[in-house]
């Protein structure tokens, strides 16, 4: 296969295989499952410094 | 050592380490003077087009060489410093843990990256630029650039690796990404052989590796990710730490961000190509860049409702703190823009788009309201914490920057959309006779109110920025303005 | 607590493993396939490395940041060939390192200038844009009346050749010579003729020595056109792309 065939058939198969992997990144963080751990992390910057209060 | 010395020893060591502060604020002063620079070069050419006798005829005043000088200023001198700032404040807080390598490195990108920022001015000014758009500096401070860079990259990942809090927060995902990947930009495009490496007498001349076809998509892959990861990736980090810190809540969705930022730095690699629509690049790589483009519209909304929503429940706080304000209208204009790029990069508006004004406007709309104006939020927000001030000296103050540069934005892109569509419009027209129905010159001629406007829109904003000088110096002075308070919701409402 | 830091120190390698991978594809799928299509560049006759004055006059036109303002790409569109003359080839920039489409037409599209004005237009052009078009607004270059240095033209050319640019050693031996002859009114030129076809012969501003504006001119005047367009086919170019 040349490397003109290769570039060929990646450029029809590419837009498949990331759109999997995107529905998966898509489908871990919203699963039900990971809501209450992913959202605490939001607290992260809330938490960081107590002098900082103004 | 005093008892009540080692009393605040003992409480700041087991609430939070003792972060490296002394930096940031050298970085949050230099962001502040080169700010004023960049914006103050940026008008002086807008007035140079407006009337050519600014030039002056000199070889260093002319526009060709003060331009890159505002770019630079702007972008690298202005948006570095701040990016240097903020992540070095944000991945210490944020980790829980002490700068990596400490105030060495810290000292070392501090006073490395201001000489690299003079040094690029000067070698513009003088003539010596390997002419390529945002990518001017020759193959020197080229190298140099890269070992400051992989100090930096090295320090935040030795941050991130120290860290006492489990998980890495997703500002420090996008500060992360910004700098690999402009590292990976900046030696993909930058490549050149010195001619004083084969007998020639410039030091400060070097040949890039690709030509022509080649040389023009890796220059739009770097131009254009120098969007994507300095003004934007670099630049979301700072929404995702100071729109929460500021508003006291946490992001609107922490999920949302996560899959915004995969989603993001994927896509935005992609759309260079868009700049070179119908080029000689061949149509196959033009339409993967358009494509791309329309695509990038959903992450870049998708960041946009997770930075505004995060107000939701608290939007009084808009009334009542102008530094949110600065915040929230900036994650708007990055909506705005973030509509209009893709909106460009499709073929037939491009057709009439490109070349012209309207481009000019668009990427100012992105430069002056989203990025500059988010870097206000944050500045304003980082000089009472490092300088240990109750407040700012003045919030009023703060409101009138925010009104005259928001006006100054307006008066700018208006401007350059009018003047820009209607080049544009003028370019392809057509008399009855079917002949062209205008000379070039005649289209430049029509420019020059346009020309005077957008400058006036930029001598507002830069006025702003001077307001702001002023409210920092008297600040980190110590200064408290006397002047009525902004009501909060809460006093509002027990007035009845 | 060993298996707890382990875990961390995996974090931010995968992340930055997972960015690096994340960031790469666009590059090498866009990027890659430019250098080893062949039909990316299409067959044309005609172009040729600049010679060592035209060379000179780009680095000049690089210097002065004219990409700022003057692209070097037409579209094609009826309007733009009309005003500019046939649209650009890929060809036609296959030795400009860098390339020079720009970005901005604050200026006209120059891609195709050379031949259209006189010599004499261009020094006076340069000189004061607006004693030669009232309404302007480029800025004057009337530094560009010094004297160019040029003595290292050889170096320059060598260099070109390590990148890929066709310069032959007759060519690089030759520089200085080939340089001083283009810009000399009645100096020998047969050998830079037979080098360089279509070079713009002559003084163009009429000063003794070599000037930076000698130089910038003949880079301007050669401009565009290099390639013969009566031996070229768009239909077969367009089926290359």
């Amino acid at each position: 296969m040349t490397l003109e065939g290769i570039a060929e058939t990646l450029r029809s198969l590419w837009g498949l295989w990331l759109m999997v992997l995107f529905l998966g990144i898509v489908f871990w963080a919203f699963r039900p499952k990971n809501k209450d751990k992913l959202e605490s992390y939001g607290d992260i910057p809330l938490r960081d410094d107590d002098n900082e209060e103004r | 050592m005093t008892q009540a010395t080692m009393a605040q020893r003992g409480a700041r060591t087991d609430a939070t380490p003792d972060y490296l502060d002394d930096v940031v604020k050298k970085f949050v002063i230099a962001a502040t003077f080169w700010g004023v620079i960049g914006f103050l070069a940026g008008d002086y050419i807008a007035w140079q087009l407006a009337f050519p006798v600014l030039n002056l005829d000199l070889e260093w005043t002319s526009f060709g060489r003060l331009r890159p000088v505002h770019t630079s200023a702007v972008i690298f001198a202005f948006g570095g410093n701040i990016l240097f700032a903020t992540s070095i404040f944000v991945v210490q807080r944020t980790c829980r843990a002490t700068f990596f390598g400490g105030s060495t490195s810290g000292n070392i990108l501090f006073w490395g990256f201001q000489l690299f920022i003079v040094m690029a001015a000067l070698s513009y000014v003088l003539g010596f630029v390997s002419g390529k758009e945002y990518a001017e500096p020759e193959w020197w401070l080229d190298l140099y650039l890269t070992v400051l860079w992989v100090i930096y990259l090295v320090s935040f990942m030795g941050t991130l690796y120290k860290r006492s809090e489990p998980h890495i927060y997703v500002a420090n995902w996008f500060y992360l990404a910004f700098i690999v990947t402009i590292a990976m930009l900046h030696l993909g495009n930058n490549l050149a052989i010195p001619v004083i490496f084969l007998g020639g007498d410039s030091f400060m001349k070097s040949y890039g590796l690709y030509a022509g076809v080649q040389d023009a998509m890796t220059q739009w892959w770097y131009g254009h990710n120098a969007v994507g990861f300095f003004l934007t990736a670099g630049f979301l980090a700072i929404m995702y730490y100071f729109v929460p810190k500021r508003a006291n809540r946490p992001v609107y969705s922490y999920r949302l961000s996560i899959v915004h930022f995969w989603a993001l730095i994927f896509l935005y690699i992609w759309a260079g190509p868009h700049h070179l629509h119908y080029t000689a690049l061949p149509d196959w790589a033009q339409t993967l860049g358009a494509t791309f483009s329309v695509m990038l519209w959903m992450p870049s909304w998708g960041g946009m409702i997770n930075g505004l929503m995060t107000l939701s429940g608290a939007w009084d706080k808009l009334r009542t703190d102008p530094v949110m304000r600065f915040l929230v209208s900036s994650v708007a204009f990055y909506g705005m823009s973030t509509f209009e790029g893709p909106l460009m990069s499709i073929r037939p508006v491009n057709s009439l788009s490109h070349y012209t004004d309207w481009t000019i406007g668009h990427v100012h709309s992105g430069a002056l309201g989203w990025v500059a104006f988010v870097s206000f939020g944050a500045l304003y927000y980082l000089v009472p914490v490092l300088w240990r001030r109750k407040s700012l000296y003045s919030m009023r103050l703060v409101s009138m920057h925010f009104w005259i540069a928001t006006v100054g934005i307006v008066v700018y892109i208006t401007a350059m959309w009018i003047s820009g569509i209607m080049q544009g419009l003028m370019w392809r027209a057509y008399d009855s006779m079917g002949f062209l129905q205008y000379s070039f010159i005649e289209t430049v001629e029509a420019m020059h109110p346009y020309y005077v406007i957008r400058a006036i829109g930029g001598l507002l904003f830069l006025a702003g920025s001077l307001i702001m000088v002023y409210n920092f110096w008297r600040t980190i002075r110590g200064d408290v303005r006397n002047e009525v308070p902004y009501e909060s919701a809460a006093t509002a409402g027990a007035r009845g | 607590m060993m298996n707890f830091h382990k875990k961390i120190e995996t974090n931010v390698v995968l992340l930055l493993l997972g960015i690096l991978a994340t960031i790469i594809v666009g590059g090498l799928v866009e990027i890659v396939p430019l250098f080893t299509i062949s039909s990316t560049i299409e067959k044309v006759e005609g172009v040729r490395p600049h010679s060592p004055l035209e060379l000179a006059g780009r680095n000049i036109y690089l210097r002065e940041g004219c990409y700022n303002c003057h692209s070097q790409m037409i579209r094609p569109f009826r309007d733009e060939v009309e005003r500019y003359g046939h649209y650009s080839l890929a060809a036609e920039s296959m030795y400009d390192h860098p390339f020079q489409w720009g970005s901005k037409r604050t200026g006209p599209d120059l891609a195709r200038v050379g031949g259209k004005y006189s010599n004499d237009w261009h020094v006076r052009h340069m000189n004061n844009p607006r004693d030669v078009v009232p309404e302007s607004i480029m800025p004057g270059y009337k530094h560009l009346n010094r004297p160019l240095k040029f003595a290292d033209a050889g170096a320059h050319l060598k260099t070109l050749s390590l990148v890929g640019v066709p310069y032959t050693a007759d060519m690089i031996t030759n520089a200085l010579a080939d340089l001083k002859a283009q810009a000399t009114p009645d100096a020998d030129v047969t050998g830079i003729s037979a080098r360089y076809p279509k070079a713009r012969l002559g003084d163009a501003d009429g000063k003794p020595e070599v000037t930076e504006m000698d130089a910038l001119v003949a880079y301007l005047q050669v401009l565009g056109t290099m390639v013969d367009f009566t031996s070229f086919d768009p239909v077969r170019a367009q089926a290359l792309r």
